[in-house]
């Protein structure tokens, strides 16, 4: 057998890194004492109890609604920002524009949360809203930083599409709009999808910028979680923990797999064209 | 580059496009441009005790307008040395922790890039998945292995290694291993992404003419990856300089950090106009870092 190179153990390790601590995680979710770390037997009862939080489970009903609509505002303004960034020729502003979009993807959580935190009572105090802070104005905050995500990720796929495509359409008279929508559209759909996806784990995962924009009212999942472990160890959220990381890698597998089954029949296909 | 098609077409055919422009512009103007200056102009204001506690800078009363900027908040954190030692251990620990990061996540990325192709989709999704978890409880992972009486000390002490546990969690070196640990993936991402698109050629040439492997390592490859070396450095470094979650959970009473100074300023003592100018600082001090991400950006998205 050949002798593994440098790089190669340095990856097997590099990812040895990044799984153990999580495996441990969940390990230790199944354990019967309070005391995370001294195994006293298996037990599933971290998870009954888990199930019986009304406040944990309220904060996951409003980390969802939160980061569904958050996403879905934001594959609709990033993928106008990637569409004015890669299809549409100079125009006064679009400098500022593209560095607008990108600038949230690097700024430090603080500045961001504090800078949207300070707009939002100045707006109450000026035009009399929003009067509450809560789930609209996380939703504003998240909206604006997953944007970033989904143009980065819409505007790379952009790029790569065939244009000439839109561009028969166009040349035959199909309106803008339209074009649009029943030829780019299809195309980029797998970006607008992983797009889509990222902003919505990006927005479950927020913890900084929605303690500065909630208020009394709302509390997502990484508040609580957060005012909880604050005070140490907690077996209840390794529990939780084990269910986000199964549902995570679930989803991914399952994009995975569906993405290797449509390039086997594209390659079938190419292979069947090629016979002939 | 090519003209686009929608500009072929005349003025009149293309309503739509002022709207296209309009709605992202608008937004970003309002929720992420506007904010910005109004961070600048309470940094600028005197603190008060009203709702909301600072003071006005605009003052309209006897027919007269009164500015009254205020430069005391900036002076102010010069003449405190917690900030400055905040400042500067944060920019320490941040730095020190891309270039761990740095030096583990480019062999992890080399090795990916010369993967084999069947292999380099799950790798890069292995790579990227503990990010799509959760940032909480990946940094929450490390207090149950660090701690007195976590998972490390419960070893070595059954081992017979050491006699009492070694102090691990409430230090610099657990804020840095959490860095390193949470923002490894986005270090290897633009790094996977740049080396992958290497022209293997260009080693095969180096190495007919007799070039030794390291030699073209250093020669050919690591200046033809400068690109993602600054974008990975700069994806950790800037977060890592205002982080709070990591210092907060993993560090100690040693660890000041200056996310976790804003913080405190501004929720513990409500001193809404020392935040906005420590803001202010922190921003001053990662322009220089955010405009080579964005020269590196802007050149990646013309490509």
């Amino acid at each position: 057998m050949k002798k593994p190179s440098f790089t190669t153990l340095m990856l097997i390790a590099g990812l040895l890194f990044l799984y153990l601590p999580m495996a441990i995680l969940m390990f230790y979710s199944f354990n019967s004492s309070r005391l995370v770390t001294v195994w006293a037997g298996f037990s599933g009862r971290w998870y009954i109890e888990l199930f019986r939080d009304r406040q944990i489970l309220g904060a996951v009903w409003t980390s969802l609604r939160i980061a569904f609509f958050s996403a879905t505002m934001a594959v609709c303004l990033g993928t106008m920002a990637a569409f004015v960034m890669t299809r549409f020729t100079r125009f006064r502003g679009k400098t500022a524009l593209s560095s607008m979009v990108t600038a949230p993807l690097v700024m430090p959580e603080v500045i961001t949360g504090l800078s949207l935190l300070l707009l939002f009572v100045h707006m109450a105090q000026m035009i009399g809203w929003p009067t509450d802070r809560g789930m609209v104005t996380i939703w504003i905050a998240h909206t604006t930083f997953c944007s970033a995500y989904v143009a980065v990720v819409v505007a790379s796929r952009l790029r790569e599409v065939d244009l000439s495509i839109e561009e028969a359409a166009l040349d035959l008279g199909s309106p803008p709009l339209k074009t649009f929508f029943q030829i780019t559209l299809p195309m980029i759909a797998p970006a607008l999808a992983a797009g889509w996806l990222l902003a919505f784990t990006l927005s479950l995962d927020d913890l900084v910028i929605a303690s500065f924009v909630s208020g009394p009212g709302a509390s997502t999942l990484p508040m609580v979680v957060f005012s909880s472990v604050r005070m140490g160890v907690s077996p209840k959220i390794n529990a939780l923990a084990t269910l986000i990381i199964l549902t995570v890698s679930l989803a991914t597998f399952l994009a995975w797999y569906f993405m290797r089954r449509s390039e086997n029949k594209r390659r079938m296909a190419m292979a069947q064209q090629d016979a002939h | 580059m090519k003209p686009s098609p929608l500009a072929r077409l005349p003025r009149a055919l293309r309503p739509g496009r002022g709207w296209v422009i309009a709605v992202p512009l608008l937004w970003l103007t309002l929720f992420f441009l506007l904010p910005f200056g109004i961070v600048l102009k309470i940094s600028l204001s005197e603190a008060a005790i009203s709702v909301p506690p600072y003071g006005a800078i605009l003052d309209y009363s006897a027919e007269t307008l009164n500015i009254a900027l205020s430069f005391g908040n900036y002076l102010f954190l010069t003449t405190d040395t917690l900030y400055i030692a905040a400042y500067w251990g944060s920019v320490k620990i941040a730095f020190l922790s891309t270039v761990l990061c740095l030096l583990i996540g480019y062999p992890m990325a080399y090795a990916m890039a010369r993967a084999p192709a069947r292999w380099q989709l799950v790798l890069l999704l292995l790579v990227m998945l503990p990010s799509w978890t959760s940032f909480l409880i990946r940094v929450y992972a490390w207090m149950g292995i660090l701690s007195n009486n976590g998972l490390i000390n419960n070893g070595l002490l059954w081992l017979g290694l050491i006699d009492s546990p070694i102090r691990m969690m409430n230090t610099n070196f657990a804020v840095i291993l959490g860095i390193v640990y949470a923002y490894l993936p986005f270090m290897i991402l633009p790094l996977y992404a740049n080396l992958a698109r290497l022209d293997g050629s260009l080693l095969e040439a180096a190495s007919d003419l007799g070039s030794r492997k390291i030699n073209t390592f250093f020669k050919v490859t690591l200046p033809l990856s400068k690109g993602g070396i600054i974008a990975g450095s700069m994806l950790v470094f800037i977060p890592a300089v205002g982080e709070y979650v990591i210092p907060e959970l993993l560090g100690g009473p040693n660890t000041v950090m200056i996310g976790k100074v804003l913080w405190e300023e501004f929720f513990h003592n409500r001193d809404w106009p020392v935040a906005s100018a420590l803001a202010m600082v922190m921003l001053a001090i990662l322009i220089i870092p955010i405009a080579l991400f964005h020269r590196y950006q802007s050149r990646e998205l013309k490509e």
